[in-house]
């Protein structure tokens, strides 16, 4: 090839078959922008989970995990987490269906359980820290209290952002906007549950033993 | 009632932060003052403070990175001005406690607040424009991540006038950092301040990681996206996956602070290597955040000005995603000497020197772009050609590095210094100029005079090298970094010409100045008429400069890689035939209101102002609630006025 023919080489074309048909709905838009926030969430809690693995053992002479973990209570707080997301499943169905009756009830379910949980877990906080077990007697504690802590807040959250949302459909009605909205409520509620399943294992499965 | 503040936080005892600080809030109320007799403030709020436009906002975060770098610089320059003087007996104009200070907050600026708005912004305004899109996908989203990071970089200039800032480098390690040895509000600052733009940026990640997955126009394929897409993509990637392992780091340093917790304490079990594993974890992603967009950059200043395609196009593409997966690899490095042993060691020191073959492959890609081309010498094209030039030497010592028994001679020395500057001003700030020159006509409508800009570019890369090659050889004469005193005077002529170095940076950044204010002058000269001033490829070019708040009145067909050349090539670039209406976002507060409130969460936080702290978290909630609640979020621009304003831009001078 010469010089000029290099120069004006037509731009080769790598993938002609392959087709684009253009910008996405802004629903698929919505939803794959919010699973992007997810995943980046995720990444967060699991900086969190590194930390508890690095520092799980530094108990400082305090009470280990076998020492504090009620396997029992933790096996209902996540009974019903578990059931907060069926619960907040057959909201987001009843809300594809318009069905503003069964939307509020299984939303007012999902609230409920989900507050359950947050209150299991505050009351088992609350019995270490009163037992000298607070976030500040050891590197584990300390670690245990910032990982479950922030899951904590995660679903402390998300029931203000359900309350929100059931406030919009009821004064608005399932429009685009509000459904959208309500899909990127159920897959964050979802994604809880698949950090709760990593906790309950790496902290309360493995640390009670 | 004020928590930790009191009178005694003003440095009233302290000259150079007092007069520093007296400047710096004498032209703020300056400027605030002209804005507010000119009577400018309507016009200010309606068209960029509360804008969604991602072509306002890009230029936003575009100006907050130069302010920003006058700040950065200004630092540089009284580190090497102390470092010339206090050498022997003699003791400089900075005590330890202030120097500590300067090369704290010199880092940190120049990483989050200089770097990252720069290229954030670059990404914001170009990525949109090169893909066809209207705007990014999330326009309000994208306007409280802009107004995030100027919160950030407000409340660390801040501590400028009230308390002080972290005395502990930029990198905040414990326990230094900790309670127990940084008892005062320097890291309550640093933490906050990176905590709350930190949001922003993983935003602005999703968002425009969405906006080039999604939105692309009809026809734009993956392999047909314009490579500086690509390689804004891998580096919002690398944003996503790594600004929230910094998000957590800064939450249990702060946990650790303010609720005595033990995560990275001495005492209490705690473990400060897992600071420094986790703050490497996101730190060497960052550099390619930082990086990846400017090789974009370069290429397409490249293959434009060379008048060819750009050399293989697929192995570019390539070679920007591999960085894009092993600059997870490779954290280690930035601590070999910190005790992880021999094999440990050997595995990253091996990853390390594999993430130079990439690179090295985009090195030879531009050099082949450029071979047999017809090569224009504009400022974008030099500044190209400088950074090929100092990022393959920025990049030799830093495979020097790569290698654990060097590092453990050179480490903590300023070899290691002259090493990043050679890479982060060689490539990242190269880039940006490069970019400011590229692109500034399709942001403003008229091009920067040519002069000043290859005077910008020669003072900055001879001064550049007057700065820091001597740090090299210093470096391996042993001097460590961070010095606020030098007791070999032997090392004084070295010093005096990395001095020499920063004085002639310090011309090319008024050179810098004046290029912009001598173009804004003689605009009318200079206007660009017909939107593609340079030839352009891509597809930014093909709409009017500055383009319409809708960017293309009819989204472009693409059928290439470079759209815009084979349009121009096939003549596909005439009028439509028929426009529809389009809706845009309106315009928004969200943003602004968001970060008036996270700015005074912070300050709050960093004073221990617990009543005030918790209702601006609460007004932050509140004020994402109310925007939720509204539904007149868009408005149509109806096909009437498309096309008075489309007629306009094709024909300019018989609609003025």
């Amino acid at each position: 090839m010469t010089a000029d023919a290099i120069a004006e080489a037509p731009p080769t074309d790598f993938a002609p078959d392959i087709d684009w048909g253009g910008p996405a709905p802004t629903r698929t838009v919505a939803a794959y922008g919010f699973w992007i926030f997810l995943l980046s969430d995720i990444i967060m809690f699991s900086a969190l989970f590194a930390a508890y693995a690095v520092l799980s053992g530094d108990t400082a002479g305090g009470p280990t995990g076998r020492d504090l973990f009620d396997l029992r209570n933790v096996f209902i707080e996540t009974a019903c987490l578990l059931f907060s997301s069926y619960a907040c499943g057959l909201m987001a169905l009843s809300a594809e269906a318009h069905h503003r009756g069964r939307f509020v009830l299984f939303a007012a379910v999902t609230l409920v359980l989900g507050a359950a949980f947050l209150f299991i877990e505050g009351s088992e906080f609350a019995r270490n820290i009163n037992d000298g077990a607070g976030p500040s007697r050891s590197a584990f504690l300390s670690a245990f209290f910032a990982l479950v802590g922030m899951h904590g807040a995660h679903v402390g959250s998300g029931l203000v952002w359900l309350l929100y949302m059931v406030a919009q459909v009821v004064a608005k009605g399932f429009r685009p906007r509000v459904l959208r909205r309500l899909l990127c409520f159920s897959l964050f509620w979802h994604a809880l549950d698949i950090v709760w399943v990593g906790v309950f294992t790496l902290v309360y499965l493995m640390g009670a033993r | 009632m004020l928590g930790r503040l009191t009178w005694s936080a003003i440095p009233l005892n302290e000259p150079i932060p007092l007069v520093a600080s007296a400047v710096v809030l004498t032209i703020i109320f300056g400027v605030l003052g002209i804005i507010t007799i000119k009577g400018w403030w309507p016009y200010l709020w309606k068209e960029w403070l509360t804008s969604v436009d991602h072509k306002r906002i890009g230029v936003m975060y575009v100006f907050l990175a130069l302010i920003m770098l006058l700040r950065g610089f200004s630092d540089a320059i009284m580190m090497r001005s102390q470092q010339a003087l206090a050498i022997g007996d003699a003791q400089g104009y900075l005590p330890p406690e202030h120097y500590n200070q300067i090369f704290s907050a010199h880092g940190t600026i120049m990483i989050f607040f200089v770097a990252m708005p720069f290229v954030v912004g670059l990404m914001n305004f170009v990525a949109p424009l090169q893909i066809g899109a209207r705007d990014v996908a999330f326009p309000v989203l994208n306007s409280v991540s802009f107004w995030l990071t100027a919160a950030g970089a407000l409340l660390i200039n801040l501590s400028l006038f009230i308390g002080n800032f972290a005395r502990t480098g930029w990198m905040g390690y414990p326990p230094l950092s900790g309670l127990a040895f940084s008892p005062d509000v320097g890291v309550d600052y640093y933490l906050w301040s990176l905590q709350i733009s930190g949001v922003g940026t993983i935003m602005a990640g999703i968002n425009i990681v969405t906006t080039i997955l999604k939105l692309r126009a009809p026809g734009m394929t993956y392999f047909r996206m314009p490579i500086f897409c690509w390689t804004a993509l891998a580096s919002s990637m690398l944003m996503i996956a790594a600004f929230p392992i910094l998000a957590a780091t800064f939450i249990i340093q702060i946990l650790d602070r303010y609720l005595g917790m033990h995560f990275f304490t001495n005492d209490g079990g705690g473990n400060a290597m897992l600071y420094v594993n986790l703050f490497w974890a996101w730190g060497h992603p960052e550099v390619y955040i930082l990086i990846l967009p400017m090789f974009g950059v370069f290429s397409e200043v490249i293959a434009t000005f060379s008048g060819k395609a750009l050399f293989d196009y697929r192995s570019m593409v390539l070679a920007a995603l591999a960085i894009c997966v092993l600059s997870f690899m490779v954290w280690l490095h930035h601590f070999f000497t910190m005790g992880a042993g021999a094999d440990v060691n050997a595995f990253f020191g091996i990853m390390s020197m594999i993430i130079a073959v990439p690179t090295g492959v985009k090195v030879f890609n531009w050099l082949f772009t450029l071979f047999h081309g017809k090569i224009v010498y504009e400022a974008p094209t030099m500044w190209a050609i400088g950074f090929m030039v100092t990022f393959v030497v920025g990049g030799m010592t830093g495979v020097l590095l790569a290698v654990p028994p060097i590092d453990f001679v050179v480490h903590n020395s300023v070899f290691l210094v002259a090493h990043f500057h050679n890479v982060i001003i060689g490539g990242v700030l190269f880039g940006a100029f490069a970019a400011l020159n590229y692109w500034f006509p399709k942001a403003f409508g008229f091009t920067l005079d040519r002069r000043l800009g290859q005077a910008t570019f020669w003072c900055w890369f001879i001064g550049f090298y007057l700065a820091f090659m001597p740090l090299y050889v210093l470096g391996l004469s042993g001097m460590t970094r961070r010095l606020q005193h030098i007791a070999h005077p032997e090392w004084r002529p070295l010093l005096l010409i990395a001095f020499l170095g920063v004085l002639v940076i310090f011309i090319g950044i008024l050179c810098q100045i004046a290029q912009i204010v001598v173009s804004i002058r003689t605009r009318e000269s200079r206007r660009d008429m017909n939107g593609d001033p340079w030839n352009g490829r891509t597809l930014e070019w093909a709409t009017t400069s500055p383009p319409p708040p809708y960017n293309f009145a009819v989204l472009p067909e693409v059928q290439s890689v470079d759209a815009f050349w084979e349009m121009k090539q096939t003549g596909r670039t005439g009028v439509a035939a028929a426009y529809g209406p389009i809706e845009v976002p309106r315009n928004s507060a969200t943003g602004f209101i968001t970060a008036f409130f996270a700015v005074v969460m912070g300050f709050a936080a960093i004073w221990h102002i617990w009543w005030l702290a918790l209702p601006a978290l609460l007004a932050i909630v509140a004020t994402a609630m109310i925007f939720g609640w509204r539904d007149d979020r868009e408005r149509e621009i109806p096909v009437a006025e498309i096309a008075r304003l489309e007629r306009a831009r094709l024909n300019p001078r018989s609609a003025a």
